[in-house]
């Protein structure tokens, strides 16, 4: 025997450890808070309306709580909320991020689903609390928050089976999934379903929608040359689609995209997909 | 071992302002990343397989002294001599012993990229002993004194027209072509030449199997082959972590590295060394040397969350799949493992002071850990070292280099705004004086993030009226 297995010896945990003796035809291990069930049609719903839409784009807000309200939903706006902490969180500062997040888990007393108009923020609520808070006295606090966590497109189709008429003009669009709505929240699907139902929209699909558009929250700035150059990459992609409008259901890359398009000049506005799909429908 | 510090923001920009590499990198990932697909078409399918390779790695770290033992013993008993290094310039000790007792000066190598990390061809060449590459990719770029850009394909940064230019340049008498058929020609005409010329062998392992003691070696091109049986005798490589318990554990972990890396269901070669040559037999080294490397792993094996980093069967495929790694390419990283494994090991290998920068690389997109085959959870690593750059932790886990960031203003910036986000009236305020103030930005002092910002996009339409005030004016209730 090594001096380095020596080492490793040294330093084993000799406790219980679950993989030790796990076959090698382990189920397939799942992402806190996945499996969510969905709600039957709730009298009322907490709107988590993120910081950004906060600051930035409060119109995007107001619609996705009218596209609610329309369906006889009660939203309530809890006045005491304000960032879920993800930008601390993915910067390092988890202290700063837990101080953040237990105002939000306070501010959302009731059992009512929550509803959140960003897959990037809701990503953070139901799938990196319960890490966030793993370990902390808020533990089971932060499951049973990130088990009412919904982003709105999915709500409006898992929960409330909306039924969209249009009566817009026909017009040309083009989508941008987040990575979070993408890959976290999984609900893409859902949100161009909402887009599929209305007549007059067609639908151009970019040719690498599955890519990130460069944001990344303080990566933008962090790595501003990268970043750059991602969002350089994501504007041709959208300008060769011919496409009028960009939508997305994340203000987060909506403040990039759309920006570097209004930086070019370019006359494609970007804009936040509840806003669009309560202009098309009323 | 590379205490050297990189230069990243110039690497960057460097890499982002060559569009040749651009291209020929776009082009390459979108190939590799269609074939990867094209392998793993069946979603479900997929998740089931890499769930058991997860759990086939994890069994194994979680056994790692006992089957390292195990390895031992078992290698041993088939009459591969087994070595312990702790350090790369132990293993190079390690090498150059062995080298020197056959009174070698030339070796021949197959692909290995802890022969990388110990920097063993450099090494060697200060002893006055030459390392010839003989996989395709690595002889390119040695021909080009460059490093692997890439740990599956190094040469991936060089378009065929680039090596065909190479090929004129670099080898003697060689008529320049662009035609694929003939530049392989050339180089199989070299490279031959060169197997026979090689004393001693060197290679990497794709997995060791404790319960065989056998080493199992993935290539396509045979070169592998030729270099760890040509030679009288051979000399293998591997960072510790590589073991596996049981010889049924290989073929699914063989799948998922196959398809992985180059959408392959299986490789041309696949090696499974068990011993050397025995009494009666015609071929086979004489010799069989396994050298098993720590550096820093044993650290990062301690530590339960940093120990998946140790899961990783290099197949490249984060590489492929990276949005960061496609735009900059391997060596604008600067050290030997780029892309996001490399984000994530690196820092933890040669410390945050050093690398800590790579963890910035990224913007959380998640696209490695889509494909990653054993389910590495390369972003949580990634915002753990993040947060240990901020953090002089006081746990011998701790990454090295850590707290390296500490400085008053960043923090006191992320104070302020948890102060800010946690009390509502500061809040309140906080936004409606951006709505005020935030067009005049760029033309208040302050630190560069505007100016960073805008390089490249309009600033943040700020809202003069926020949520909380509108939702206020229409009456939304609050309860």
């Amino acid at each position: 025997m090594g001096p380095v297995t020596v080492n490793i010896i040294m330093t084993s945990h000799r406790t219980a450890d679950p993989d030790r003796d796990s076959g090698a035809r382990a189920a397939p291990t799942t992402k806190a808070g996945e499996g969510i069930t969905m709600p039957t049609r709730p009298e009322k719903v907490y709107y988590f309306g993120t910081c950004l839409i906060d600051l930035c784009y409060p119109q995007a807000g107001m619609a996705g709580i009218e596209l609610l309200r329309r369906e006889g939903i009660q939203v309530i706006y809890p006045q005491q909320q304000s960032c879920c902490g993800q930008p601390a969180y993915n910067s390092g500062f988890l202290e700063e991020a837990r101080k953040v997040a237990r105002k939000q888990l306070k501010a959302f007393p009731k059992d009512y689903p929550i509803v959140i108009p960003s897959g990037s923020c809701g990503g953070m609520l139901r799938h990196h609390y319960p890490k966030l808070f793993a370990n902390q006295p808020e533990a089971a606090e932060a499951q049973r928050f990130a088990g009412r966590v919904f982003e709105l497109t999915e709500f409006l189709v898992k929960v409330l089976d909306v039924r969209f008429e249009d009566r817009g003009q026909p017009i040309k669009v083009t989508w941008h999934s987040s990575c979070s709505a993408l890959r976290e929240m999984r609900v893409i699907e859902h949100s161009k379903s909402l887009l599929r139902q209305l007549q007059n929209v067609e639908l151009i699909e970019l040719q690498r929608e599955r890519e990130c558009c460069g944001f990344g929250g303080s990566f933008s700035v962090k790595q501003a040359d990268l970043s750059s150059a991602m969002v350089a990459d994501k504007v041709a992609d959208i300008e060769q689609t011919g496409a009028s409008l960009l939508l997305s259901g994340d203000c987060g890359c909506l403040m990039n995209i759309g920006g570097a398009l209004k930086h070019r000049n370019s006359p494609i506005p970007a804009k936040h997909v509840a806003e669009f799909l309560l202009e098309r429908t009323q | 071992m590379t205490q050297t510090t990189v230069d990243f923001p110039k690497n960057f920009k460097k890499a982002l302002g060559d569009g040749q590499l651009r291209r020929n990198l776009r082009a390459a990932m979108d190939t590799l990343g269609l074939r990867r697909r094209t392998l793993f078409s069946d979603p479900e399918a997929f998740e089931q397989l890499r769930a058991r390779g997860d759990a086939i790695r994890r069994r194994a770290l979680s056994k790692l002294p006992e089957l390292l033992e195990q390895l031992e013993r078992k290698c041993t008993e088939n009459g591969i001599q087994v070595h312990w290094a702790e350090t790369p310039a132990e293993a190079n000790q390690i090498c150059l012993g062995i080298i020197q007792r056959h009174d070698a000066t030339r070796i021949i190598k197959g692909k290995s990229m802890v022969s990388e990390e110990m920097h063993l061809n450099h090494f060697l060449a200060e002893h006055d002993i030459e390392a010839l590459e003989t996989d395709l990719g690595e002889y390119i770029i040695q021909l080009d004194h460059e490093t692997p850009s890439h740990i599956i394909v190094p040469a991936i940064h060089k378009n065929r027209d680039q090596i065909a230019r190479l090929f004129h340049e670099k080898i003697p008498n060689t008529p320049y072509t662009e035609v694929v058929e003939e530049l392989n020609a050339i180089a199989r005409k070299v490279l031959r030449e060169k197997f026979f010329a090689g004393e001693v062998g060197v290679s990497g392992v794709n997995f060791a199997v404790a319960e065989t003691g056998t080493l199992c070696l993935v290539e396509n091109e045979g070169n592998g082959r030729m270099c760890t049986t040509a030679p009288p005798v051979h000399i293998a490589v591997m960072g510790l972590e590589k073991v596996v318990e049981r010889l049924e554990d290989v073929p699914p972990l063989l799948r998922l590295l196959t398809g992985s890396a180059t959408g392959q269901l299986i490789t041309t070669y696949f090696n499974m060394i068990t011993s050397p040559r025995k009494p009666g037999e015609k071929d086979g080294p004489k010799e069989v040397h396994l050298i098993l490397l720590d550096n820093g792993r044993t650290k990062i094996w301690a530590d339960p969350e940093l120990r998946q980093t140790l899961k990783c069967i290099r197949c490249g495929t984060c590489l492929n799949h990276c949005p960061v790694y496609t735009r900059l390419g391997g060596h604008a990283y600067g050290y030997v493992y780029p892309g996001p494994i490399g984000s994530i090991l690196t820092p933890q290998l040669e410390g945050l002071d050093h690398a800590g920068t790579m963890a910035t690389a990224s913007t959380f997109c998640g696209a490695c850990e889509e494909v990653c085959p054993v389910k590495i959870p390369i972003t949580d690593i990634l915002r753990r070292l993040r947060a240990e750059s901020y953090n002089k932790a006081d746990s011998p886990n701790a990454v090295k280099g850590h707290g390296y960031k500490v400085n008053a203003a960043e923090s006191l910036t992320w104070k302020g705004w948890a102060l800010s986000n946690a009390t509502p009236w500061v809040n309140a305020l906080n936004a409606k004086l951006l709505g005020l103030l935030g067009p005049q930005l760029p033309k208040l002092p302050g630190p560069d993030i505007v100016k960073k910002w805008t390089q490249s996009r309009a600033l943040p339409p700020f809202a003069a009226k926020s949520l909380h005030a509108l939702v206020k004016e229409k009456g939304i209730a609050d309860e």
